[in-house]
C-alpha cells in the first residue's frame, strides 16, 4: 500500500505533455473534455513505460475531471492499451487473413523462436514484448508488423533478423507508439 | 488508361505539401465551393450518384440530406479513418499520400452540412498518418482554408484529428461516435440515426474517407459530369485495394464496371496470379463480404462477365454473389485452404465483437471453437451443419453490422466450399500444416 | 396516438411507446420477454435481443417491412405498424437462437444459485429454450469476488445486461463498477479492489435479471419459495420505505424492493432499509404479497384472504346490480 502511495505522488505528466493535454482538451465542447481520453491515455501509456497502472489511469481521470471506473472501462477495451507492463520495444505482428494468407504465420513463429519467448510475453532481459495485433490496413505489403509508429512490411526471416538487430541497438525511439520524443518535437 | 481523380499526381514529390498540392490545381473545388451556396452543393453530391465508399454504398447526397435542423444545435461532420476491414487500406494510402485531398473534402463537406467543427477520426495505430494528417492542417490553417471566415466567405471551421486506440467496431459509425465522446465503442441502438442524434446528441454525418476526399471532383467537375463516369447507379472512381496472392498487390483507382477478369490479369492492375497458380477464390469487398469461388468471381450466374461495380458485383444476391463493400479485394490461389483461412476470420471478428449484445458476443466465439475443431482433426459433418445454423442465428439480429459480418463469411464459404469442409471432417489424417500457436484471445486468458 | 397491431391485437398509444410498451398494455402471451430492458432505467435495453420482434408494416404511411427483426424494446410504434411476434415462426425460431447464446456459457448451476425461482433466465430458458446443449466446449469461467459487505459478484453467471451499471449512474451517487474488456470475456468489475458502498447499492442485486449479484447478508440461507413475501412498509427518509419482507416465521431472512408484474422495481429502497431493518417490529407489514401462480414462489402459499373476500364480494355486488337491472328492466 505505501508503494502504491508513494508511486502515485510522482505520476504527473511533465509540463510539456500537460500543455499538450490541455490544447487536445480544448478540441472538444466546453464540458465534453471526456472526449480527450483516447488521445491522453496514449500519451500517458508513452510518457509511464509503455503501460496503463491503475494510478495512471486515476491521474487521467482527475485529469480530465471524471470517475477513475470511466478510464476503467474505456481503457479495458481498446486493444492498443497495455494494462500490464511491457518490454522497451513492443512488437506487434499483424495476424489478420491478409497477412495470413502471405505467411504471417510464420514471421510469428520466427520471432518466437528467435526471443526465446510465445506470443503476448516479455524477453527476460525487458527489451522485446510479441504482441499479435489485428489487421493494420496494410494488406498490399504482407505480411508486416508494427513496432512503435513505424510499419515494417514485406517481411520475411532475413529481414527480420536485421530489424531485430537495429531495435537492440536503439530502444530509445521505440518505447511504445506516441514515444515521449514526439510529444516534445511538437511542441517545440 | 484509366481516369484518375484521387490518384492523380499521387507520384508528384511533395505532393503531401500545400505547395505541391496548390501547384497541381489542389484548393481549387474549394475556392469554388465557397462561392456556391451550401444547398447547391448537397445538390451536386447528389446529382453525382455519389456512395459511401466505406462499404454500405449508401447514396452521400441522400445522407447529407437526413441531417437535422433544430435551430441552435451544432452540426458535426466526421470523416471515418478507423480503417480496419481486413484486406482495405485505402484510406491510409490516400491520407499519408494526398493529405491535402482529404482535407480539402473536409472543408468543402462541412461548408454543404454547416459544421464548423469537424473530427476525423483515425485508428490509433496510423499514428504516423496522424502526424502528416495535422502537419497538413496546420498548413490549411495558415492557407487561411481552416479557421475563420475561410476565403472571406463568414464560414469558419475547425478541424481535428481524433485518434482511436485499437478497435474496429469504431469503423462502424455510432460505435466511432461513441469512442470520439470518450466511451468505449459500443455500437448505439438505432433510431435515433447520427443525422439526427449524434456526437452529442447533435445532428452529425460520419464518411469514409475516400467519400469524402470524392467531394473534392464531384465539385470541380460538377456532379453531372461525375456521374457519367462508371456504370448504372455506380458512379465515379473507386480505390481497390487489391492484395493476397496476386502479383502487384496495392491501391488502384478503377472506373466503376470495369470487368473483374481485366482486374484480376491485366498488367495495369493485379497482374494475374502469383506463380502462374490458378485463382481459387475472391472475397472482393473486405473481409466482411461473402468470399466468392473464381467461376463466380469472374462470370455472374448468367453467365455475364462479373463487374467491379455495386450492382453487378451483388448480381446473384448472397447465393451467386457478393458485395464491393469497401473495395479490399483479397485474392487466394488454389493452394489456400478456404477452411483455415474462414478460421483466421472467424477469429478476427471473434476478437473484434464488442460483447454488448448476445448473438454476436456468444456467436462468433462459438464459431470459431467450432472451426478450430473442424481444423484440429476432430470435427463431424454435424459440426458443418452446426456452424451454418449458428451463424443464421447472428446475421440480422444484432445491433450492429458486425454480427452480419461475421455470419457472411461463414455462410458464403460452407454454401460454396462445403466440400472442402467435407474433407476435413473424412479424411482428418490428410491435414497437413495446420498451425495453431495463435490463443485464441490475447485478453485475459480464462 | 399512433395504433399499433401486434400479432393481431391493436391499441392506441401515446407517441414514443415502445413496442415491447406496447405489448405489456395489451399484455398476456403476446408481450416479448426481456432480459436487459427495464423501465425504470434511462436507456436501458438492446442488447441482449430476446425481446425482438418482427415489423411486418413500418406505418400507414410507409407499409414497407423492416429488412431485420427489431428489439422491441428500443423502438417506438408509427401510426399503423403491424409487429409479429407469437405469430412469426421466425421471431420464434431466433428467440430460441437467443437463448441457446445466453446459455451456452451460463454455469446452469441453478441448483446452487440463490437466485433460482425468481430467476428470469431460468424462466425464459423455460418458455423459450432446448432441454439440450450443442455446446461443447468449455465454458467460460471468473473468479467469484465481494463488492463491499453486502453484494457477491458471480460474473459467471451474468449476461451483460448493463441494468447494475444503469442502477449505480442512475440512482446512486458514485459509480465504481462497470464493464470491463470487450467481447465474451468482457466482465462486470471495479477494476481494482474496491467496494461498492453507497446508500442505494443494494438496489443493484434487485434489477440483475440472474444471480450475477446476489445479497451476501441473503446467501445460502433458504429457497426463495421457502419464504413468505410480506409486503410492508417503514418510515424512512431515504426512500419511499415500502419493501417485501421474506419472512420464514417470525423472522426477516431478506428485503427487497417490490417487483411488479414484468419483475420490475419502480420504487427503489435505501441499504438502511434493505440490511438494517430486519426486525419485524421496525416494520407495518401491510400482508402476504400476491405472487403470480405460475411462479414458483407461490407454492404452498395462501393469498391475503381480507383481499381475496374484497374481491368475492366486489364480484357479487356486481352480479346483483346486473340482476337488479335486469328484474327492473321487466
Amino acid at each position: 500500500m505505501h508503494d502504491l502511495m508513494s508511486e502515485k505522488k510522482n505520476i504527473k505528466f511533465p509540463e510539456d505533455a500537460l500543455v499538450l493535454v490541455h490544447r487536445i482538451m480544448a478540441r472538444y465542447p466546453p464540458g465534453r473534455q471526456k472526449s480527450a481520453i483516447l488521445p491522453v491515455l496514449h500519451l500517458a501509456q508513452a510518457e509511464f513505460d509503455g503501460w496503463l497502472s491503475s494510478p495512471v489511469m486515476d491521474y487521467v481521470a482527475s485529469l480530465l475531471g471524471i470517475k477513475p471506473i470511466e478510464v476503467y472501462e474505456v481503457a479495458s477495451f481498446y486493444s492498443m492499451f497495455n494494462l500490464k507492463p511491457v518490454g522497451k520495444c513492443v512488437i506487434e505482428v499483424c495476424r489478420t487473413g491478409p497477412c495470413w494468407l502471405m505467411g504471417a504465420e510464420d514471421i510469428v513463429t520466427y520471432l518466437e523462436k528467435k526471443l526465446g519467448i510465445k506470443t503476448g510475453e516479455t524477453t527476460p532481459d525487458g527489451m522485446f514484448t510479441l504482441k499479435t495485433v489485428e489487421c493494420l490496413a496494410s494488406c498490399g505489403t504482407a505480411p508486416m508488423m508494427q513496432v512503435g509508429e513505424k510499419y515494417h512490411e514485406n517481411l520475411t526471416c532475413e529481414k527480420l533478423d536485421e530489424i531485430l538487430g537495429e531495435y537492440r541497438k536503439n530502444t530509445e525511439d521505440h518505447i511504445s507508439h506516441w514515444a515521449k520524443d514526439k510529444i516534445k518535437s511538437k511542441e517545440a | 488508361m484509366a481516369r484518375k481523380l484521387l490518384l492523380e499526381n499521387i507520384d508528384v514529390p511533395g505532393i503531401n505539401s500545400m505547395e505541391a498540392y496548390r501547384a497541381h490545381g489542389g484548393y481549387a473545388a474549394l475556392e469554388k465551393a465557397m462561392r456556391m451556396k451550401p444547398a447547391e452543393i448537397v445538390e451536386e453530391v447528389k446529382k453525382s450518384g455519389l456512395r459511401g465508399r466505406g462499404g454500405a454504398g449508401f447514396p452521400t447526397g441522400m445522407k447529407w440530406s437526413f441531417i437535422a435542423n433544430p435551430p441552435g444545435v451544432p452540426h458535426y461532420l466526421i470523416c471515418n479513418a478507423d480503417e480496419s476491414e481486413p484486406g482495405t487500406f485505402k484510406d491510409r494510402f490516400l491520407m499519408q499520400r494526398k493529405p491535402h485531398l482529404l482535407i480539402e473534402g473536409m472543408i468543402i463537406s462541412s461548408f454543404a452540412l454547416g459544421a464548423n467543427t469537424s473530427y476525423i477520426y483515425i485508428r490509433g495505430e496510423m499514428l504516423y498518418v496522424l502526424h502528416i494528417l495535422e502537419k497538413a492542417i496546420q498548413e490549411a490553417y495558415d492557407a487561411g482554408y481552416l479557421g475563420k471566415n475561410i476565403l472571406g466567405s463568414g464560414f469558419d471551421l475547425d478541424l481535428y484529428v481524433h485518434p482511436g486506440a485499437g478497435a474496429y467496431i469504431c469503423g462502424e459509425e455510432t460505435g466511432l461516435i461513441e469512442s470520439l465522446e470518450g466511451k468505449r465503442g459500443n455500437p448505439r441502438i438505432k433510431p435515433p440515426f447520427p443525422a439526427v442524434k449524434g456526437l452529442w446528441d447533435c445532428p452529425t454525418v460520419v464518411n469514409n474517407v475516400e467519400t469524402i476526399a470524392a467531394v473534392v471532383p464531384v465539385i470541380s467537375m460538377g456532379g453531372d459530369e461525375y456521374a457519367k463516369i462508371g456504370i448504372g447507379k455506380s458512379t465515379g472512381t473507386k480505390l481497390i485495394s487489391a492484395c493476397g496472392h496476386i502479383n502487384k498487390p496495392g491501391v488502384y483507382e478503377i472506373e466503376l464496371g470495369l470487368p473483374v477478369e481485366e482486374f484480376i490479369y491485366s498488367d495495369q492492375y493485379c497482374g494475374g496470379i502469383r506463380g502462374g497458380r490458378k485463382l481459387k477464390a475472391v472475397v472482393a469487398g473486405g473481409s466482411s463480404v461473402p468470399i466468392l469461388p473464381s467461376d463466380l468471381i469472374l462470370k455472374t450466374p448468367k453467365g455475364e462477365p462479373r463487374l467491379m461495380s455495386y450492382e453487378s458485383l451483388s448480381d446473384g444476391g448472397f447465393q451467386s454473389g457478393t458485395m464491393l463493400g469497401s473495395g479490399g479485394f483479397i485474392a487466394m490461389d488454389e493452394t489456400t485452404s478456404i477452411v483455415k483461412n474462414l478460421w483466421n476470420f472467424t477469429r478476427f471478428y471473434h476478437h473484434e465483437s464488442c460483447g454488448q449484445c448476445s448473438p454476436c458476443r456468444e456467436g462468433t466465439g462459438w464459431m470459431e471453437k467450432v472451426l478450430h475443431k473442424i481444423l484440429t482433426g476432430h470435427g463431424t459433418i454435424k459440426d458443418i451443419d452446426l456452424l451454418w445454423d449458428i451463424q443464421g442465428k447472428i446475421e440480422g439480429k444484432t445491433i450492429c453490422p458486425l454480427g452480419d459480418a461475421a455470419a457472411w463469411p461463414v455462410a458464403s464459404a460452407i454454401r460454396h466450399f462445403r466440400a472442402e469442409f467435407e474433407e476435413y471432417v473424412k479424411n482428418p489424417s490428410k491435414i497437413k500444416d495446420v498451425k495453431h500457436y495463435y490463443r485464441l484471445h490475447d485478453m485475459p486468458v480464462i | 396516438m399512433p395504433k399499433v397491431t401486434i400479432d393481431g391485437h391493436s391499441i392506441e398509444v401515446p407517441e414514443g411507446t415502445t413496442i415491447l410498451q406496447a405489448a405489456r398494455m395489451i399484455g398476456g402471451e403476446i408481450v416479448p420477454p426481456a432480459m436487459c430492458y427495464y423501465s425504470s432505467l434511462k436507456g436501458s435495453g438492446g442488447y441482449c435481443r430476446t425481446c425482438i420482434v418482427r415489423v411486418a408494416q413500418g406505418s400507414a404511411k410507409d407499409p414497407r417491412p423492416m429488412p431485420k427483426p427489431v428489439a422491441s424494446c428500443r423502438t417506438p410504434v408509427m401510426d399503423g405498424m403491424v409487429v409479429e411476434n407469437i405469430t412469426s415462426p421466425e421471431v420464434l425460431e431466433a428467440r430460441k437462437g437467443v437463448v441457446e447464446f445466453l446459455l451456452i456459457n451460463h454455469p446452469l448451476d441453478c441448483p446452487v444459485c440463490d437466485q433460482a425461482g425468481e430467476c428470469d433466465l431460468q424462466n425464459l430458458s423455460f418458455a423459450h429454450g432446448t432441454e439440450k446443449t450443442r455446446y461443447e466446449f468449455p465454458r467460460r469461467t471468473f473468479e467469484k469476488k465481494d463488492i463491499g459487505n453486502y453484494i457477491k459478484l458471480h460474473m459467471t453467471r451474468c449476461i451483460l445486461c448493463y441494468r447494475c451499471v444503469k442502477v449505480a449512474d442512475q440512482i446512486t451517487d458514485e459509480r465504481v463498477h462497470g464493464v470491463m474488456n470487450r467481447g465474451d470475456v468482457a466482465e462486470i468489475s471495479t477494476y481494482i479492489e474496491k467496494a461498492v458502498e453507497n446508500d442505494f447499492s443494494g438496489n443493484m442485486i434487485d434489477v440483475c435479471p440472474v444471480g450475477a449479484l446476489t445479497d451476501r447478508t441473503y446467501r445460502f440461507k433458504s429457497r426463495v419459495w421457502f419464504l413468505n413475501p410480506m409486503d410492508a412498509h417503514r418510515d424512512c427518509k431515504k426512500c419511499s420505505g415500502k419493501a417485501v419482507l421474506w419472512m420464514h416465521g417470525e423472522e426477516i431472512y431478506r428485503v427487497t424492493a417490490r417487483k411488479d408484474q414484468n419483475a420490475e422495481v419502480k420504487e427503489f429502497i435505501c441499504n438502511e432499509c434493505r440490511y438494517d431493518k430486519k426486525d419485524v417490529k421496525q416494520w407495518v407489514v401491510e400482508g402476504p404479497r400476491h405472487i403470480d401462480r405460475t411462479s414458483v414462489i407461490s407454492a404452498n402459499h395462501y393469498e391475503d384472504l381480507n383481499s381475496l373476500k374484497h374481491a368475492i364480494g366486489e364480484q357479487q355486488k356486481k352480479l346483483q346490480e346486473k340482476i337488479t337491472q335486469k328484474t327492473s328492466g321487466i
